[in-house]
């Protein structure tokens, strides 16, 4: 029997934290680090690694919940193509409670909608091969990390005959708003903890940008709590000896050229295309759309009556996504906005910033 | 060999077919002679001295058949605890249960078997029951309804608000052992060591309560897991409860299946442990005699209890890395039909 202990190791956290203690002591001015992943949110909230670093180091979250990017515009189609007659649409949990225009698929399944949750796409292929006579759509929500899967599934659907399964696609890709916002004058970021389970896939060398366009320092990371210290002691430590270059502190997974095979799957795919972020608004090439010889896969061509969508009045997400405001800085964080009721976009998804604060973070007295 | 193979929906009518389904599948297994005599109202022996305590709750669980049990010992397990907890002896059970037309007989024998083996342990009598059959479609094969009347002895008082800032909390053994299981055995994770804790906890409280240690209430952690009761006791006592990471029992099958599926073992349900809240200079006391029960083998100190600040979050957890963070209720049910 083990405990809750052995899953993590605080020596080896201590340790970090009196190296980044000592490195920061050379620092000129408070630094501010980013991080744009789901997972690095929650590690870093879960932790209480806040609390634990020194004040001159700043911890924020970026555009890095693929949920919480996603516009009312696309839940609103998904909720409009689920109203279809035999049609069945597939979801990850994550997207079922976030608001839509008029509702969310939660409640829209509760009206009698065939809406299924699943673990990987390819149970969506597995659902259209078992039901012939419906309409099998794939809610294609999230970065590089999660396009290879749903591309594995088109190839199998492709493969198999299975013409009754087609994509929503909503997916996004990491680079463009992150050049977005290193290049925003009103965003002051000082180092980027880039995100492991992306670079899996796009190699580190998709990040050197960051140093070489911005001049910004940038550090790969895994998504422990000793990982993300690492990616924090290195960020640090190239603004404590002047540097500005992309380092990789995730090496035991991630390598400098990613996984060619799964890009090429999504190649065969998937074209890059313009895509609406929620907060951050329209980001030329951040999207991936299917290609026009996989049309017959695009469950965005099926024509569906959908409004003009609403979008939540008072809510500060582009700002907690662009970093110029920590959630609690929200007028409705806590109070109209909660992970029960959530208003914007960050609070929608368990893995999204104020989401992650709220949880973890809240009510713990000093040291916010 | 029973005659029943599969429930029809004349199984449910309340005619010959019914009265077949009751003498082969329930009269044998739960034998007591207040069911037998097949009355429209069991008619009991006097209670024992103290207070009634009477409960009920409904069962759907799937799978209905999982390691470490199915659904009819988790229908017994569930009642008797609840029982349990709030100190009272359980004595008897109700037994109703809605079949869809079409369900394997010989799995009703086994969901049945299994009931009629976790009142035996829990030593209680099924006294009452019901059968209801729904067409096909119409039900997901077995649900199962329970109720549960027990006595809570002279002298005995427990209860959220009996607990004071300063004592501490105990549980039986590793956590979220069910919910773990149940979810594990949706996703194809199910593994060797990996089975649900569910088990009556009547035996083991009377051991806790026996050894004289200072008890001022106990809880079972069923849905929303440690972290949810916590924060209902927060809630009713007016306390803040402080629970230790690095002392929460959590078995390794447990905690890779709950890390595959993005799960927090505090948040996920036991069937079989307990909670007690105990007061500080009883904690020894009350670890020894739940370790010297085989279902409190595993038993840890997890908590403290302190007084309610504000600002400060209800229920918290000291991680490993010496900080706090708050344990909130959770929002959402991420793991439907457990129980």
């Amino acid at each position: 029997m083990i405990t809750r202990r052995e899953l993590f190791d605080p020596a080896a956290v201590a340790g970090l934290i009196a190296e980044i203690r000592a490195r920061a002591a050379g620092l000129k001015r408070r630094v501010t680090l980013m991080e744009v992943c789901g997972t690095h949110t929650n590690a870093i909230a879960a932790a209480g690694l806040r609390r634990l670093l020194p004040d001159t180091v700043r911890l924020i979250s970026g555009p890095g919940c693929p949920v919480c990017v996603t516009p009312v515009g696309y839940v609103d189609r998904a909720e409009a193509l689920a109203a279809r007659p035999e049609t069945t649409v597939c979801t990850f949990g994550d997207l079922l409670r976030v608001p839509s225009s008029s509702g969310s698929l939660e409640r829209a399944r509760a009206g009698g909608a065939d809406i299924r949750v699943v673990y990987s796409p390819r149970d969506a292929v597995g659902i259209a091969r078992a039901n012939p006579g419906r309409t099998v759509i794939f809610l294609g929500v999230g970065f590089e990390t999660t396009v290879p899967t749903v591309a594995a599934a088109l190839a199998e659907a492709e493969a198999g005959g299975v013409s009754n399964f087609l994509v929503l696609a909503g997916h996004k890709v990491m680079p463009e708003p992150l050049s977005a916002l290193a290049g925003d004058p009103d965003v002051q970021v000082d180092g980027f903890i880039c995100p492991g389970h992306v670079s899996v896939i796009t190699g580190w060398k998709a990040f050197a940008f960051l140093p070489e366009k911005f001049g910004i320092p940038a550090a790969v990371a895994g998504f422990t709590p000793t990982d993300v210290l690492r990616g924090v002691l290195d960020l640090v430590g190239q603004h404590v000896d002047g540097k500005a270059e992309v380092h990789n502190v995730y090496s035991r997974v991630v390598t400098a050229d990613g996984n060619p095979v799964a890009r090429a799957t999504v190649d065969r795919f998937f074209a890059k295309a313009d895509a609406v972020w929620r907060g951050l608004g329209l980001i030329p090439g951040s999207g991936l759309d299917l290609r026009p010889g996989f049309s017959h896969r695009d469950a965005a061509a099926i024509p569906v009556e959908v409004g003009e969508p609403e979008e939540p009045a008072g809510c500060m997400c582009g700002d907690v996504l662009k970093g110029a405001i920590d959630p609690p800085d929200c007028p409705l964080f806590g109070t109209t906005c909660s992970p029960a009721t959530p208003v914007g976009a960050c609070m929608v998804s368990s893995e999204g910033a104020c989401a992650a604060w709220h949880r973890h973070e809240r009510l713990m007295g000093a040291g916010r | 060999m029973s005659k029943i193979d599969t429930i029809l929906l004349a199984h449910g009518g309340g005619g010959r077919l019914t009265h077949e389904l009751v003498a082969e599948a329930f009269l044998p297994a739960f034998s007591n002679p207040a069911l037998a005599a097949l009355s429209d109202s069991a008619i009991l022996a006097e209670l024992p001295p103290g207070r009634p305590a009477l409960t009920t709750d409904a069962f759907v669980v799937d799978p209905l058949e999982f390691p470490g049990g199915d659904l009819g010992v988790l229908s017994v397990c569930g009642t008797v605890n609840d029982l349990a907890v709030a100190g009272a002896r359980p004595l008897w059970l109700t037994f109703a249960v809605i079949l869809e037309e079409g369900l394997d007989g010989a799995l009703l024998h086994r969901l049945v078997a299994g009931a009629a083996r976790a009142a035996a342990e829990a030593g209680v009598a099924i006294v009452a029951g019901d059968t209801k059959v729904v067409p096909r479609g119409k039900g997901d094969r077995a649900f199962i309804v329970t109720a549960g009347l027990g006595v809570v002895p002279p002298g005995r008082e427990l209860g959220d608000r009996r607990i004071v800032a300063g004592d501490v909390l105990l549980v039986s053994g590793p956590i979220a052992e069910h919910g773990a299981t149940i979810v594990a055995c949706r996703h194809d994770l199910a593994g060797p060591g990996l089975r649900s804790d569910c088990a009556p906890l009547a035996s083991l409280v009377e051991a806790l309560l026996a050894s004289g240690a200072d008890v001022h209430a106990m809880h079972d952690p069923t849905r929303g897991g440690v972290a949810t009761t916590c924060n209902e006791v927060a809630s009713r006592s007016g306390l803040r409860i402080v629970i230790d990471e690095t002392a929460v029992p959590v078995s390794p099958q447990v905690a890779s299946v709950c890390e595959v599926l993005g799960l927090d073992p505090l948040y996920i349900a036991s069937e079989g442990r307990l909670l007690a809240w105990v007061a500080a200079d009883h904690a020894g006391r009350a670890l020894d005699a739940l370790r010297a029960h085989p279902l409190g083998a595993g038993a840890a100190v997890i908590g403290r209890v302190e007084t309610r600040a504000a600002g400060r979050a209800p229920v918290a957890l000291a991680t490993a890395f010496g900080v706090e963070r708050p344990l909130d209720l959770l929002v959402g049910g991420e793991v439907p039909r457990i129980c």
